[in-house]
């Protein structure tokens, strides 16, 4: 199937399911990082001119933890996402999509130099592209991969409608469609919800607000609501 | 079931289990949900709502659900307060012989290039202008002129502190540029190995040349044992990265890398610990000229003595006994 879905089967028999996220957003985030990581070392360099020359050791320490151990810090103890990828919804997990550990973490972003390679991230975003899912080297070798986190929707609001059976039993499919329509009633238009519910009309011999009104009581109803 | 009844049947227990994931770890009252039985209930529902085709919506919120919940149960606890302590007497010298023809041929990238070059330029007053400028090699030599007692050796303990940071950044940069480069299919690694082994070789050949026998030795030989060694260990462990992917044995190249970052991972913690270790004495013991040269030679020499040892020698009697 051509599209990013992950799919990982745990010991539970249950599939889990995740987006894998592409190279835009993962180059967003990163840049989001690199402004934070300036903006610390300007912050610290300020601080510490008043140190004088052991103010340059310290200062150089901490950039020398910051270019290598600040993505680590963030995934293990946060969750998985660093500042920017929290920005941008993404979270790094194992490709069991189990939360990763202090091991695979520094793995990954030892290895961010060989993505580096030639030149800003030349050969990760290449590794990424050829990949299927998104993997940099570093992802690779650690066993990790960036995903999306899917943030809770709040419960959709149904539209009243008073249930109504089907006339006849429907099939899976058609009854999947029918509830579908009812959820995504926010999604579309009002104009467009009524386009496809005439599409039915030579089974509901029903047109626009009738139909649409018609078919979301037909929903409401293989819901489980009842009048 | 209708999806609505299903819906209505178990959503005080998802409320739970969610409310419980949002304050895991904050508060201690919501510890009183036993996780994997609500866990595996959750996966029965997950599994029972997409058997019925219930509407999307749900199942991507049970999903999610139950993502959380996986996230919780399979949560990896690796520190282990053991573990490190065990890692440094005898897991990270078991990892190095474990690996020993890699490290032999990372020592053979690194010292034979040395070896050449150091030679050369001991017998070549020009050769040394082929690694490095006219300015850097004028800068190299005033550096451990004997003759000029104040330049670089003298210094108070601030400088100190910034030669450490210094070191810290540049030489510990090197050693995992050198690791990370190993994923190129060992190119990187191999790169780097050569190109410090041709640069280290020719200043050593030089500084041998011209003389300045008396102040370069006794500043290079504490904190080399720790820094050259934890140099040619981190190639090393990019090699086996490298290795994985050249010849991946009987698995997959994707496995075999992964298997192969996880030995070389074992390499990798102990370098970083020598190359703190390398800064401290670099910045602090080496520079010092209060100490005489005698005595850097000697504790010089123990260090390297040390490290060698530490390497033929810890862990041995655990490896026995398991093998």
């Amino acid at each position: 199937m051509l599209d990013t879905t992950y799919n990982v089967e745990t010991p539970e028999g249950i599939d889990l399911r995740a987006r894998a996220a592409g190279p835009v957003p993962r180059i967003l985030a990163f840049a989001v990082d690199l402004f934070y990581r300036t903006l610390i070392l300007a912050g610290l360099g300020i601080a510490l001119a008043f140190a004088d020359t052991a103010g340059i050791g310290i200062w150089l320490v901490c950039s020398f933890l910051l270019e290598w151990f600040y993505p680590v810090f963030f995934e293990v103890l946060r969750g998985g996402q660093t500042p920017g990828k929290k920005a941008f919804g993404l979270i790094v997990v194992n490709d069991n999509l189990t939360p990763i550990s202090w091991g695979t973490s520094i793995v990954r972003n030892l290895l961010r130099f060989a993505d580096f390679l030639p030149f800003a991230y030349a050969t990760g975003v290449i590794a990424m592209t050829i990949g299927r899912h998104f993997q940099r080297l570093g992802d690779l070798a650690a066993g990790t991969l960036v995903v999306y986190r899917e943030e809770d929707k709040a419960p959709i609001a149904l539209p009243d409608s008073s249930p109504v059976p089907p006339p006849r039993n429907l099939k899976q499919q058609d009854q999947r469609a029918l509830v579908s329509l009812l959820e995504r009633h926010n999604d579309l238009s009002e104009a467009r919800q009524q386009e496809l519910a005439n599409l039915l009309e030579p089974i509901t011999h029903k047109r626009d607000g009738a139909a649409l009104g018609y078919l979301r009581s037909v929903g409401s109803w293989l819901l489980g609501g009842r009048g | 079931m209708r999806q609505r009844d299903f819906e209505n049947r178990y959503r005080d227990s998802w409320v739970q289990l969610e409310t419980w994931l949002k304050s895991s770890g904050k508060n201690t009252d919501a510890a009183t949900l036993d996780l994997p039985a609500a866990y595996r209930d959750l996966c029965q529902q997950l599994a029972v709502a997409k058997e019925r085709q219930y509407s999307n919506r749900l199942i991507d919120h049970l999903n999610q659900l139950v993502m959380a919940a996986h996230h919780q149960v399979y949560r990896q606890q690796t520190l282990r307060r053991k573990g490190w302590l065990h890692y440094l007497l005898s897991g990270f010298p078991q990892a190095v012989r474990a690996n020993g023809r890699v490290v032999a041929l990372a020592s053979a990238l690194f010292l034979l290039p040395a070896l050449v070059m150091g030679i050369g330029t001991y017998n070549n007053d020009a050769l040394i202008y082929a690694v490095m400028s006219p300015g850097d090699v004028l800068s190299l030599e005033s550096m451990y002129d004997p003759g000029n007692r104040v330049l670089g050796r003298e210094r108070g303990s601030d400088t100190d502190l910034a030669m450490f940071g210094f070191y810290i950044k540049n030489n510990i940069g090197i050693a995992f540029r050198t690791f990370a480069g190993g994923i190129l299919f060992g190119l990187g690694s191999i790169f780097f190995l050569v190109f410090n082994g041709v640069y280290l070789g020719a200043v050593f050949g030089h500084i041998t040349r011209v003389g300045f026998v008396s102040t370069f030795y006794p500043f290079v030989i504490g904190h080399g044992a720790f820094e050259l060694t934890a140099i040619v260990l981190a190639g090393a462990a990019g090699l086996l990265l490298g290795r994985s992917l050249v010849d991946p044995g009987q698995h997959r190249r994707a496995v075999a890398l992964r298997l192969a970052s996880i030995e070389a991972m074992k390499i990798m913690y102990g370098t970083f610990l020598m190359l703190v270790i390398a800064a401290f004495l670099e910045a602090f013991w080496s520079s010092s000229t209060a100490t005489r040269i005698s005595i850097k030679l000697g504790v010089g020499g123990l260090l390297w003595l040390l490290v060698f040892a530490y390497f033929t020698l810890a862990g041995r009697r655990e490896e026995n006994n398991a093998g």
